[in-house]
């Protein structure tokens, strides 16, 4: 029986979440009621000449053929790095879990790339697969494949997988051995007793009992690969050859800062906040339901 | 800590002291784009204008790239604490242009400094670039630039070309590039960076070939891309062509390539004479020539960028950047900034003082490009191109050209669905 906290002073607690409220109210709602306002006007860059014009923007931009493209786009981008991302993770977790002797070292050298900025990664794989100048390029090449990512649009989007994947890596790898702890070795142990091998032991018991984790790190992961590799396409990409890797939130870029149509801009980044509105919801709604709580 | 305290006051007492002390001078900021030496070129002429008088400080403030730089100044414009003066490059002259009310003209800045300005004095196919159809010159010249011929001597010398004869016109430099593939002197015979400033903008110009109407946008809007015309059709078949064997490489949409010459990839190689600088540093046998024509070359137009003044500024404040541009258009300081940095002068008389102290003599290179642009008076062709949104453009050509290299559609597609998809873009930005 714990008993029931009581807060005497009225005003305290209001005081106390003050802070974390102001800062979602400067940080967010007023940004995000800016950009809704924006959304609704046309304007030129220097805001000399402005309109209101309802829902014209949203109309145009869904009208877009280029906007249903990078719509496509981010579908596969983020699908493939969070895919590719998670499963190399849970490989090397459960390697790294049957290590004995120097475990610790494996470990650190793995969580090592999440420390490297989105742009330097971006930098570090351009160079390695750089037609010219990249060595791994030149290994692909003498392999006798035709790689070419300045102009292969599949290939360029191959690249932007592996180097967003690479850096989430880690993350994952993190979460996935500290998961893995978790699980009671009785459990596994008493499997093996009854005659089960390693593959169906991970699959009937260590598999369902990370689920909580992989549920985590999917949200995680797919709100990664939706907005925090702009840096890596801008440094890798730039969204082409042709629109080949230009995602939601880069199209939001390069219409706004580039191309100066902060109108529709703006629309797009409306749109892209009521899609992980939704999709966070969805998956906190449906798939969390789904999820062994061990 | 308190041992730190003490020394701490001090110094800030002496801020406060020393910029309290400088209340009479009028600060002029000065936002730019400008990178390793060329930043240190900013910062050498803001500190000698500053040491040559006393009413007026520049401070000049590195901003980001050129983009970066635009928006920086956008955003500072529309929180009504825009700078004095903003560097703004090539493709965004047409946005500022457009935005009268945000900025003052620099003709009308200089009158105001008391030093009308005299426009015979500059040089021609850059003050045109940076002018309204009826003459007014809307900003300053501070970095120009044009494209040039470079090429690998070395690699001519292997495939059995004159190394002392580079291609004069384009036939001569794909038949040079294919005989440079085919002798195996190098991987690639040519390559090229900025496909939109230097294949489809120059290429026009330096043709005098229309590449939009309204004299491609200087003389009016409302303007309609005409790049799907017979010789540009030909020109990039051409290139589509030679990419299928590697003969000539892609690098990227705007300075990419340069890597790839650099590395001895590719024997010919067009570029800004800007970037002569790492050609030079490269160590490598290298020659130059004028940027290709197909039969005869009419001029070709600038790139690089120009200093344009925000509105809303007090006079006294408009006279300490009249003071400050005037201080530039010196010839010693223009000459310098020529032979020093590679940026074309800006002015006439710089250009005839390097001539006369024997520069282009031990510097051809130098030279090319402005005998390009005063080669002769600029038609309607070759005045320069202007759209409100030119990056926009630029990125939609990019967009086909590369999905024509790639082998998806052909040269005549490529064109006319850059010519149809930039059309929309230019009407919806004329809006």
């Amino acid at each position: 029986m714990t008993p029931r906290v009581v807060f005497p002073n009225k005003i305290l607690p209001y005081l106390l979440v003050a802070p974390q409220l102001a800062i979602t109210a400067i940080f967010f709602y007023w940004p995000a009621s800016q950009a809704l306002y924006q959304s609704m006007l046309r304007e030129d860059p220097f805001g000399l000449k402005s309109s209101f014009v309802w829902f014209a923007n949203f109309r145009k931009v869904l009208a877009d053929p280029n906007y249903l493209n990078s719509l496509k786009v981010t579908a596969i981008f983020s699908v493939s790095t969070a895919a590719v991302a998670m499963s190399v993770a849970l490989l090397l977790a459960v390697m790294a879990d049957k290590v004995v002797r120097s475990r610790g070292l494996y470990r650190t050298l793995l969580i090592w790339p999440y420390a490297v900025a989105p742009a330097i990664a971006g930098m570090l794989w351009l160079f390695l697969f750089n037609p010219s100048i990249g060595s791994l390029a030149y290994l692909l090449r003498a392999a006798g494949i035709a790689w070419d990512p300045l102009l292969n649009g599949t290939q360029a989007m191959v690249l932007v997988v592996a180097a967003a994947a690479w850096k989430q890596i880690s993350y994952n790898f993190l979460f996935f051995v500290a998961g893995l702890q978790a699980i009671p070795k009785t459990l596994i142990e008493a499997a093996a007793i009854d005659g089960a091998g390693e593959t169906k032991r991970f699959w009937t018991i260590v598999f369902p009992l990370l689920a909580p984790t992989t549920f985590f790190l999917l949200v995680v992961n797919t709100v990664y690969a939706f907005f925090d590799t702009f840096g890596i396409i801008h440094a890798v990409t730039g969204g082409g050859p042709g629109k080949a890797t230009e995602t939601l939130v880069y199209k939001v870029y390069n219409d706004g800062f580039v191309n100066l149509i902060l109108g529709d801009s703006a629309a797009q980044s409306v749109i892209l906040m009521v899609i992980v509105i939704a999709l966070t919801a969805v998956q906190f709604r449906y798939v969390e339901r789904k999820v062994h709580y061990g | 800590m308190k041992i730190h305290a003490l020394p701490a006051a001090y110094g800030l007492a002496f801020t406060l002291l020393t910029t309290s002390s400088s209340f009479a001078v009028t600060e002029i900021s000065w936002w730019h784009a400008m990178t390793g030496a060329n930043n240190e070129v900013v910062e050498q002429l803001s500190k000698e204008f500053n040491e040559s008088q006393s009413d007026y400080k520049v401070v000049p403030v590195f901003k980001g790239t050129y983009p970066e730089t635009l928006n920086a100044g956008i955003a500072a414009f529309r929180a009504k604490q825009p700078p004095h003066i903003m560097q703004v490059f090539d493709a965004g002259t047409g946005t500022m242009m457009a935005a009268e009310g945000a900025i003052n003209p620099v003709a009308e800045v200089l009158e105001l400094g008391g030093q009308p300005f005299d426009k015979s004095q500059y040089l021609p196919g850059i003050v045109s670039y940076y002018s309204k159809p009826d003459g007014t010159m809307l900003s300053f010249p501070y970095n120009s630039s044009s494209p040039i011929l470079y090429y690998n001597k070395d690699i001519f010398q292997k495939a059995g070309l004159d190394a002392d004869n580079p291609p004069k016109t384009w036939n001569e430099v794909w038949d040079a590039a294919k005989k440079i593939k085919s002798s195996g002197a190098a991987p690639c015979g040519f390559t090229s960076t900025w496909l939109t400033w230097i294949h489809t903008e120059n290429f026009a110009a330096w043709n005098n070939y229309q590449w939009g109407t309204q004299e491609n946008g200087i003389a009016g809007p409302n303007v309609e891309l005409t790049i799907n015309s017979e010789p540009f059709v030909k020109h990039f078949q051409e290139l589509a062509d030679l990419a299928k064997d590697g003969t000539f490489k892609y690098g990227g949409r705007t300075s990419e390539a340069k890597q790839i010459f650099l590395a001895g990839e590719c024997g010919i190689f067009t570029e800004s004479s800007g970037g002569l600088g790492d050609v030079v540093k490269s160590g490598m046998n290298y020659g130059t020539g004028m940027l290709p024509y197909d039969t005869e070359p009419q001029n070709t137009i600038p790139g690089g960028a120009s200093l344009w003044v925000f509105a809303g500024k007090s006079d006294e404040e408009y006279k300490g950047v009249a003071a400050f541009f005037n201080f530039l258009s010196q010839t010693d300081i223009q000459a310098r900034l020529h032979q020093v940095s590679g940026y074309l002068p800006v002015t006439l008389a710089a250009y005839e003082k390097t001539k006369a102290d024997g520069f282009y003599e031990k510097n051809p290179a130098r030279e090319i490009p402005i005998k390009q642009m005063l080669g002769k008076a600029p038609t309607e062709n070759s005045k320069g191109v202007r759209l409100p949104n030119l990056p926009q453009v630029r990125d939609i050509m990019n967009e086909e050209y590369e999905k024509m290299l790639a082998g998806d559609q052909t040269a005549q597609q490529a064109l006319d669905n850059a010519v149809q998809r930039g059309n929309a873009a230019i009407k919806e930005a004329s809006n």
